[in-house]
């Protein structure tokens, strides 16, 4: 019996180490300049993220716009129409696979089908492959919760005389979109921490992205580049990245927690 | 209904469209590794050497990086994982328990970089200053703990997998044990079975083919992390017995090298290994499901 | 009463089937069936459980083609007009045809007004002037204005099971169907609600046609005028609601209305 709590403190441990470290070694190195400034060149005190938040949200916001209709779209396909539609199981099977794919090789991807036609990294193939990333997680949640609605609603929609979409969006989507919203949201948390592919994409860029063909700059790529450098000036930024992006994402994981009260649907997978 | 025609034509593109994303992914996974595959031939996967610079691609040593970080990280996360499990559905009242499943998802969350981040300058430093000289002064006589502690190396990755994995295997741990009716528990207390007793007869022996099935999705998680492993294990391609080693596994070499890859052949060869990796992990996945699904059914 | 003076009292046919068969993939749950259900009267359809009528009832607005696999053959006239004619639209017969549910089914998202006003509002009716003299009516129609009018802005399921019956009620007359259908609307509700609804339909059908499956013998005995005995997919009999209850022309009616089987 105390060994099985034993296991259970040391499950819980790492979280509270990795906390504690992140506020002591990048607490004090969060300011102003941190937020306003970029890169500056090796040697040189100072400097901050500005541009690493500024390509993260970029990134982040360019895959939502796209990866989160196309999600919802194949969710509801899947959830409405998936008992009468010949491509459903089809479509099931590739959105599991490309959740279940190491995030590394949807970089390697889009750099054999972007990068490498453009002959450039870009932030526009960076927010692609994050895109690829949220596509199966938003569609497979949004296809559990939408088929947790209850049959007699739609029918109580269409026995309304309303069409089958008018059905769909208005009484089936805005019944299960608080659950909904909670999965987008952890999806995006997901995305924005995401490093590896990038770094075959985005590829990572010292100043602000002059634009969607630019190679980009991002919060996770900046804190990689600084943490592998040997100057300690960069490490302190490396931290207080870090702890900059480890306090949205979680924030973002709690807030959906604590409200949607949603836990539970979360699939380890 | 004109709108409901055009309604599911535009869900069918967007079907369509996600099919299409794995279609192109596994062609161009396969097409970008054949130069390198056709070029090497068996040998890739046999061969230990790669030196880019002599056109010598072996994945030998990024398969065997790969494959004893990934187990090095299952034997220690699966007892962690298994114990928490079964504190959070069989011991702990629902109130602690609660706090600890939102802990452990918490963890979950935390990107593979800042793993990473603390791997380097906090988890290496205490392996090279702590355990790795306990470990090689009492046990160098077993290959695994020779050679010097340098902190950073497969040791490192092995236990930085582990942590990451952690969630995973406890979410799907503990969704097996939430299978198991409280008829059975009951049947064994019932018998005059101890709690210990009651865990071990009527939720493990239960419990176990299900968790197989955990265990190998684990796996798969374990193999391709990238970021965190990249930055801990040391970046060398070599097969050494010892752990506290550098070594490298397929999915670090790809974030390594593959922007920097100058030569058709080298990229071909890393594509290759990325293939190799993306068969790997969906035959595990499929696995795993296959097993957890048997084990719901019996 | 004579077949004379019944064509008489019962000038005009609202709703008619021809024939109609219905499918679930391979199997057949409704076995042929032709039946008339005159305007302004409450047909009732009775049966034991799996006999088919329910099935037959969501034939009617063409509820039942939206379960995958599931298809009707055969004729339904509404107003002389096949509504499985190739061409209709479902979606337009449906807001003719009006149905209310086994179990109470407001939308959780919405407000009782919203609610009532739903068939309007998602049809893209935004107007309060024109919605709300309809909430009104259709909430003073299905007997619940007094009891909810202060609270329109509240949710539909915070209700009692029997006011949202009757909320689901007022959101199917919201549109002005001329024909309403209900599908066993009081085996979920307690005796009392039960009693209210009876009433509520007695007042109804002077201006609905009203067709109604009920596992109750009593009320379909109660309210009904015209009652039709499903068994196994069949309609077994059809008639005078009086005529089916006291000297049924089939023996097995005359079984299931004496409780032999059921």
């Amino acid at each position: 019996m105390i060994l099985l709590v034993t296991g259970c403190a040391l499950a819980v441990l790492p979280l509270l180490a990795i906390l504690m470290h992140l506020l002591r070694e990048g607490a004090s190195s969060i300011d102003l300049n941190f937020f306003t400034q970029v890169q500056k060149p090796v040697g040189e005190l100072g400097g901050g993220m500005a541009h690493a938040i500024l390509g993260t949200a970029a990134q982040v916001g360019l895959a939502a716009g796209l990866g989160v209709p196309l999600g919802l779209a194949c969710g509801i396909y899947l959830a409405e129409y998936g008992g009468r539609e010949r491509l459903a199981g089809p479509v099931r099977f590739a959105l599991e696979l490309l959740a279940s794919t190491p995030s590394i090789l949807v970089g390697v991807f889009v750099y054999g089908v972007i990068v490498v036609p453009m002959k450039k990294f870009s932030l526009f193939s960076g927010a692609l492959a994050l895109m690829v990333i949220l596509l199966p997680l938003v569609a497979r949640t949004s296809e559990e919760l939408l088929r947790l609605i209850p049959q007699h609603l739609r029918e109580a929609g269409l026995a309304l005389g309303l069409p089958r979409w008018k059905v769909i969006l208005s009484v089936v989507l805005r019944s299960a979109w608080p659950g909904v919203w909670a999965a987008i949201l952890l999806g995006i948390a997901r995305i924005a921490g995401e490093t590896a592919p990038l770094v075959l994409t985005s590829f990572g860029n010292p100043t602000f992205p002059r634009g969607l063909d630019q190679p980009s700059a991002s919060l996770p790529l900046q804190i990689y580049t600084y943490a592998i450098s040997p100057f300690d000036e960069w490490h302190r930024l490396a931290w207080a990245g870090a702890l900059v992006l480890v306090f949205t994402v979680l924030a973002l994981n709690a807030i959906t927690r604590l409200t949607g009260g949603s836990n539970e649907r979360r699939r380890a997978d | 209904m004109k709108a409901d025609r055009i309604f599911i034509q535009i869900l069918r593109a967007a079907a369509g469209v996600s099919l299409l994303i794995l279609a192109a992914f596994f062609i161009q996974m396969f097409w970008s590794s054949l130069p390198a595959l056709r070029a090497a031939g068996m040998s890739f996967f046999s061969g230990t050497d790669w030196d880019p610079n002599q056109d010598v691609f072996g994945a030998g040593a990024f398969i065997y990086g790969t494959l004893v970080s990934s187990l090095l990280a299952l034997l220690i996360a699966v007892p962690i994982s298994v114990a928490t499990a079964l504190c959070l559905t069989e011991i702990f009242p629902a109130k602690i328990a609660g706090v600890i499943s939102f802990l452990v998802e918490m963890l979950a969350a935390i990107p593979s970089v800042v793993f990473g981040l603390w791997g380097v300058f906090v988890l290496s430093p205490l392996l090279r200053s702590s355990v790795q000289p306990f470990l090689s002064e009492r046990f160098s006589w077993i290959p695994l703990f020779s050679g010097p502690p340098l902190g950073i190396g497969m040791m490192s990755a092995g236990v930085i997998l582990a942590i990451m994995i952690t969630p995973t295997l406890t979410a799907l741990a503990r969704e097996v044990f939430l299978s198991i009716p409280t008829l059975q528990r009951e049947a064994a207390q019932a018998l005059g079975a101890t709690r210990w007793e009651t865990i071990w007869i009527a939720v493990l022996k239960n419990a176990k083919s299900g968790l197989w099935g955990a265990i190998i999705l684990g796996w798969g998680r374990a193999l391709g992390e990238t970021m965190a492993v990249t930055m801990v294990i040391g970046n060398r391609p070599q097969i050494s017995a010892s752990l506290f080693a550098p070594a490298q596994t397929l999915a670090a070499v790809l974030a390594n090298e593959y922007a920097e890859a100058t030569s058709d052949l080298h990229l071909s060869a890393l594509s290759a290994l990325g293939f190799t990796l993306l068969l790997v992990s969906t035959i595990i996945h499929l696995g795993a499901k296959f097993w957890i699904r048997r084990g719901r059914e019996s | 009463m004579s077949a004379d003076e019944q064509t008489k009292l019962q000038p005009r046919i609202e709703l008619e089937t021809i024939g109609l068969q219905a499918y679930f993939g391979e199997t057949r749950a409704v076995h042929g069936v032709s039946l008339r259900m005159p305007r302004h009267r409450l047909t009732a359809l009775i049966g034991p459980s799996g006999c088919g009528k329910s099935t037959f009832i969501r034939c009617l607005n063409r509820l039942h083609e939206e379960i995958p696999g599931a298809r009707a053959e055969g004729q339904v006239l509404l107003e002389g007009e096949d509504i499985y004619r190739r061409g209709v639209d479902p979606v337009l017969i449906r807001r003719r045809i009006g149905m209310v549910f086994q179990r109470p089914n407001p939308f959780p998202t919405m407000s009782i007004y919203e609610n009532v006003a739903s068939g309007l509002l998602l049809a893209g009716v935004k107007d309060r002037r024109t919605l709300d003299p309809i909430v009104e009516r259709s909430l003073k129609q299905a007997a619940l204005w007094d009891e909810v009018k202060d609270q329109l802005k509240r949710t539909g399921t915070r209700l009692s099971g029997g006011q949202q019956q009757r909320l689901c009620i007022a959101r199917a007359l919201a549109v002005e169907p001329p024909v309403l259908l209900m599908d066993e609307p009081t085996s979920a509700l307690d005796p009392i609600s039960t009693a209210r609804i009876e009433e509520l339909l007695l007042e109804l059908k002077k201006a609905v046609t009203v067709v109604m499956v009920t596992h109750n013998m009593q009320q379909a005995a109660r309210i009904s005028d015209q009652t039709a005995f499903f068994l196994l997919g069949d309609m077994v009999e059809s008639g005078p609601t009086d005529a089916i209850f006291t000297n049924p022309k089939d023996q097995r009616t005359e079984q299931y209305i004496t409780g032999r089987f059921g």
